[in-house]
């Protein structure tokens, strides 16, 4: 019963080429259940590929056909499904799926609704293969492919010149860290003779201590993750990404595509455990992210914007935990984050719907009377990041946390601080939007709806999934099984055995105070939230030039973009003219006339040269022909 | 059946071409083209995908002196028969909307230029393989000093210079390599047995190299092509990037590497070096220009750079023999996409230079949205350019930038930048060209209809269809490039 696989990434590939070739031609009805079905049905494909698996079926790589062999290389197109990949599979189609609905209502009115739905088809066609590859080469297909679509949805809107430049930066540093990627994949070729995992995992534990560069190995893929999960220093397209529709936050720049960073290390967390130092710079740069983002979002007053940073920074946490070989931490992180990531980002559209396009927090306040559902939603969701017991986000970010308590004090004062930093953020973000006095115009007070069901809908089934998502891995200090790491010990056992992994061994009650201390500090915030927002209704004011330094700093982004354009772009461009009006024009040149001169002063004949008499280009050559016919008579 | 079909049909077809008048030139060079297609496509179908050569032929042409009309096709001249055959009715399609001056003569040039290539790609006598190189380049002087922008003679004079020092070097290595043959004959598998030391093949090595340098270009005898390639009829710009420069790739692989590999030993270093610097050089150069025409061309010395840099990753400095089929294959697939790709982005500056009488970047802006097809197939061939996977430019690059890896890491992430600075470049343009508003400029440019959507929907195709599938075009060349890379390795002494 292997032969439906296929189907699953294969149905949004064709939903994409139907809206795609009738993106003009099909009523936006068919082109919105057309959209919407694809993935539906590969949701229910991959719910069943889930119970094969768990029933212990579909261990083999299912081999599609070869896709290119060279010499010794030898690549197939195949899909593994296993424990990690088709839990991937079921948030990239579920969730997927949610935002699809959304956007039939989101999209309705745009000229581009077409467009729209082929694009994202074509995102959940390669985020499939990203997650079912059998081998780094099919992820990759998978990770340019998503870095493409991102490229095409952020642009959605291009006549912006803005909008075309932020799908530009997205594309272009997603490829700085493809390059370490694709580097990475070439070391793996090279000492294990495959890119499949199949054949390189099993051997990784034995080959330890054959010289196999594991750290060099897992930076390079980590710089490919970098890149594509948006932390340091590459971090600053997602911000940007912003400028695509709202559902494509959702969707790509949240709950799926960024994750994929997060995905590729627990796939190759062998590689990773095998590779300590390469580790502790996941850990560091996973925390610095975290907090660097946090402290970003601290003052933005673009909702979408603190969104995105405090995705970033949420993405930092997977990293760090990942660090610190919280593997099914990690990915429990991913999980719950694509669900209450994408309630928000949704939640979010909802109220830029309802404000007539209007994204800046300082335009909004009092709308909880006006948007119920989309208010008690969008609180789940702010409860869920924020780390409040029982929504989704505790169980995971406390997982993590917990093991950075194990493996270092100061990394985790440091996460506990940051985590104080979303719950105020987050929570500043939701009293300046719902509460308080309206401050838009009278006409966006005027328009003020909730929205329609297609978009109150997945937003009710994701503030479920934000509560509930995290009963999936609940401790057993807490009472639980943590069912997910059950689920997920085969996927992990090979880097379990090594015994490089740094050592958890908390006490029951450590891990209480741990829970207590995360808890503590976020409700603190959020009270001085309530304080400085609601009670004591303050606003951010309109111009940039506010408060003390460090506000400044956070509100400019300490000004990360204009110091890479300072170093790296504004040299490079220099550096193109320099080389293209001095070397290539004057120098070299400079040269090839020089010797041309030499040659037509030092003959008269040749100076026919000169006015380029072409005929005589060619006589000449039929002379030397003929010269060379009649020398090689003569010689024999 | 045999080689010479291919070879004298396009003769028979431009002399019957220049006795045509007004529109009918045009029509019966794009029937011959593709008789020559179909043809090909007969050989295709017939060719057995192992190391042998095939429909071969061997005449006495002047066999005193050594010289035999001696051709054939094995897997890697295959590649090079359909990327020439492919892309000669493509490009003599894209000329349509194009009224020519002397039509008929322009339409003959094309066609005798193509049966100069195809007899560089199937020749196996020197002598031949020479003549072939001179049938060659003879046209596209004249195409570009009769139909050519303002600079033309200018320009011409540079490219002649070049080329003309090449072909006489490369002439001279020749005639050397076959004053050495014991039998006396130019013959090419004889030419492999030579028993010259490194010292001579050295010299070999250099005789030919610079004529393919020049001609591929390879960093720093490079300056005769943005030139050239701006100011030439864009279907002559089209003839010289997408086919001819491959005959610069096809002479090393073909003559270069097999005929004098200790002196590949002693210099490949120094050509990968400057392969590699023109990979980054071109490619940063390529970021500023304002004319769309020269960016594609600057973008083309780093494509072919990074082809060139794979061939010449040929010994490591632990002595290692890494001149891997691997390596050898990704240059012959990259060949055939780099064909279909280029040719697509000098046909879409020449629409655009059609339709707006100007080729600045920077005056245009919106296309995207007055011209909703050409942008997608725009978008494709940016794609296919940037080597994105899926499409055709993926596999290529993935096996050539893994053939650099071989030597070392730090060339191979150099080479690498291709990947980065290509994103920049390209996706530079395609915004200002085609995304932000439209301006009084491009508000009235019209989409791509007729001969243009024929042109751009087969390149797109095979832009994907490539991508998707590459197997049975690596399959085509597998055999003869493994047992070549062999007869190269048993004559490289191991250390």
């Amino acid at each position: 019963m292997n032969n439906y696989i296929w189907l699953i990434p294969i149905l949004p590939l064709a939903g994409f080429l139907i809206n795609g070739f009738g993106r003009n031609v099909l009523p936006k009805g068919v082109i919105g259940f057309v959209g919407c079905l694809v993935v539906l049905i590969s949701f229910g494909l991959s719910i069943a590929a889930f119970s094969e698996v768990s029933a212990g079926k579909l261990t083999q790589p299912i081999d599609l056909f070869n896709w290119f062999n060279a010499g010794t290389i030898n690549i197939s197109f195949s899909f593994l499904v296993d424990r990690l990949s088709v839990l991937m599979m079921l948030i990239i189609t579920g969730v997927g799926f949610l935002i699809h609905l959304y956007s039939v209502g989101y999209m309705h009115h745009d000229e581009g609704f077409g467009k729209f739905f082929s694009y994202l088809n074509l995102f959940i066609f390669f985020m499939l293969l990203l997650v079912m590859g059998s081998n780094y080469l099919i992820m990759f297909i998978g990770w340019e492919g998503v870095g493409l679509c991102s490229y095409l949805l952020i642009g959605f809107w291009y006549t912006n010149p803005a909008y075309a430049d932020a799908a530009k930066k997205a594309f272009v540093m997603n490829r700085i860290g493809d390059l370490g990627f694709i580097i990475g994949i070439f070391l793996i070729l090279y000492y294990f003779g495959s890119v499949a995992y199949a054949d390189i995992f099993p051997k990784a534990t034995q080959m330890q201590g054959f010289n196999v560069p594991f750290t060099l190995i897992t930076i390079l893929l980590f710089v490919g993750a970098v890149g594509k999960s948006a932390q340091l220093p590459l971090f600053t397209w997602l911000p940007d990404a912003m400028a695509g529709p709202t559902p494509v936050s959702a969707l790509i720049h949240a709950a799926t595509m960024v994750t994929a960073g997060v995905y590729m290390v627990a796939r190759s967390n062998i590689l990773f455990t095998l590779a300590p130092y390469t580790m502790e710079i996941v850990a560091v740069i996973g925390l610095a992210t975290a907090t660097f983002a946090a402290l970003i979002a601290l003052s933005q007053t673009d909702i979408k914007k603190v969104l995105a940073y405090s995705t970033v920074s949420q993405l930092g946490y997977m990293f760090l935990g990942l660090g610190v070989g919280a593997y099914t931490g990690a990915f429990f992180h991913v999980m719950t984050h694509a669900f209450f990531k994408a309630l928000l980002f949704l939640g979010a559209g909802s109220v830029i719907h309802a404000m007539s396009n209007e994204q800046d927090m300082r335009q909004m306040g009092g709308l909880k009377g006006k948007l119920k559902i989309t208010f008690i939603t969008m609180l789940i969701g702010t409860l869920a990041i924020s780390g409040i017991p029982p929504f989704a986000g505790f169980f995971s970010k406390d997982e993590i946390l917990a093991h950075v308590f194990a493996h270092n004090e100061t990394m985790y004062i440091i996460g506990v601080i940051t985590a104080m930093f979303t719950s105020f953020y987050m929570f500043r973000m939701l009293y300046l939007t719902f509460y308080g006095k309206f401050r838009g115009t009278s006409e966006q007070e005027h328009h003020l709806h909730e929205s329609p069901p297609t978009m109150t809908i997945p937003l009710i089934v994701l503030a479920v999934l934000s509560i509930v998502g995290g009963f999936i891995g609940i401790p057993e200090v807490l009472g639980g099984h943590h069912w997910l790491e059950g689920w997920l010990s085969p996927v992990f056992a090979d880097s379990v055995k090594t015994n490089l992994l740094p050592k958890y061994d908390l006490s029951s009650s450590t891990e209480i105070a741990l829970m207590c201390a995360s808890v503590g500090g976020a409700v603190l915030a959020l009270i001085y939230a309530y304080v400085k927002y609601v009670k004591n209704a303050h606003v951010p004011l309109l111009h940039d030039e506010e408060g003390p330094g460090l506000v400044n700093l956070s509100y400019h982004k300490f000004y990360v973009d204009g110091i890479y354009a300072f170093l790296i772009r504004e040299p490079l461009d220099g550096l193109s003219v320099f080389f293209y009006k001095v070397v290539d024009l004057l120098a070299i040149d400079g040269i090839v006339n020089g010797l041309g001169k030499m040659t037509v002063r030092s003959s008269k004949g040749l100076r026919l040269l000169q006015t380029g008499n072409v005929g005589f280009y060619i006589f000449m050559m039929v002379i030397g022909i003929i010269a060379i016919l009649v020398y090689s008579f003569v010689k024999i | 059946m045999t080689v010479s079909i291919l070879i004298f049909l396009p003769v028979v077809a431009a002399l019957v071409v220049l006795f045509l008048k007004g529109q009918a030139a045009k029509y019966g060079a794009l029937l011959f083209a593709l008789a020559e297609l179909v043809i090909a496509g007969i050989f295709l179908s017939r060719f057995v995908p192992n190391a042998e050569t095939q429909f071969a032929v061997t005449a006495p042409w002047m066999a005193k002196a050594g010289i035999y009309f001696s051709a054939g096709i094995d897997g890697i001249s295959m590649i090079m028969v359909i990327l020439t055959t492919l892309l000669v009715p493509l490009i003599i399609l894209s000329t349509f909307k194009h009224q020519y001056k002397n039509a008929p003569v322009f339409y003959a040039l094309i066609l005798f230029m193509q049966a100069g290539l195809l007899t560089v790609f199937t020749a196996l006598d020197g002598f031949l393989f020479y003549v072939g190189w001179e049938i060659a380049l003879i046209p596209i002087y004249f195409i570009c000093a009769m139909w050519g922008g303002e600079n033309r003679i200018k320009v011409n004079i540079k490219f002649f210079i070049y080329t003309f020092a090449g072909s006489l070097f490369m002439l001279l290595g020749i005639i050397y390599l076959k004053m050495q043959n014991p039998t006396g004959l130019y013959d090419l598998h004889q030419f492999y047995e030579n028993k010259l030391d490194a010292r001579h093949q050295s010299w070999v090595f250099w005789a030919f190299f610079l004529a393919f340098a020049i001609k591929m270009p390879i960093f720093p005898f490079h300056t005769w092509q943005p030139d050239t390639y701006t100011e030439a009829p864009t279907g002559g710009t089209m003839m010289l990037s997408g086919i001819m420069l491959k005959m610069g790739i096809y002479g090393v692989i073909r003559w270069l590497i097999p005929i004098a590999p200790l002196g590949v030993q002693r210099w490949a270093f120094v050509a990968l070096i400057l392969s590699i610097i023109g990979i980054v050089y071109a490619s940063i150069i390529a970021f500023k220009q304002k004319d769309g025409k020269r960016l594609v061309a600057y973008s083309s010395i780093a494509h072919v750079g990074l082809i060139s840099a794979a061939l010449f990753t040929f010994i490591r400095p632990d002595g290692a023999f890494i001149w891997t089929a691997q390596a050898v294959q990704g240059a012959m697939i990259q060949m055939l996409n780099h064909g279909i790709n280029v040719v697509g982005l000098f046909f879409i500056w020449d629409i655009i230079s059609n339709r707006l009488n100007t080729r600045e970047i920077d005056q245009m802006g919106g296309i995207a949205k007055v011209a909703p097809k050409f942008a997608i197939a725009f978008l494709i061939i940016t794609l296919g350019t940037v080597a994105l996977p899926l499409t055709n430019g993926f596999v290529g690059e993935f096996l050539l930038i893994n053939g650099v890896f071989q030597f070392n890491i730090w060339l191979a992430a150099l080479a690498g930048l291709t990947m980065i600075f290509g994103a920049v470049y390209m996706l530079r343009m395609y915004k200002s060209v085609m995304q932000g508003e439209t301006n009084a400029l491009t508000a009235t440019f019209t989409d791509i209809s007729g001969s243009e959507m024929t042109v751009l929907g087969v390149i797109c195709l095979l832009i994907i269809l490539i991508g998707v599938y590459p197997q049975p075009i690596l399959h085509l060349s597998d055999a003869a490039v493994s047992n070549l890379v062999n007869i190269v390795h048993t004559k490289v002494p191991a250390k």
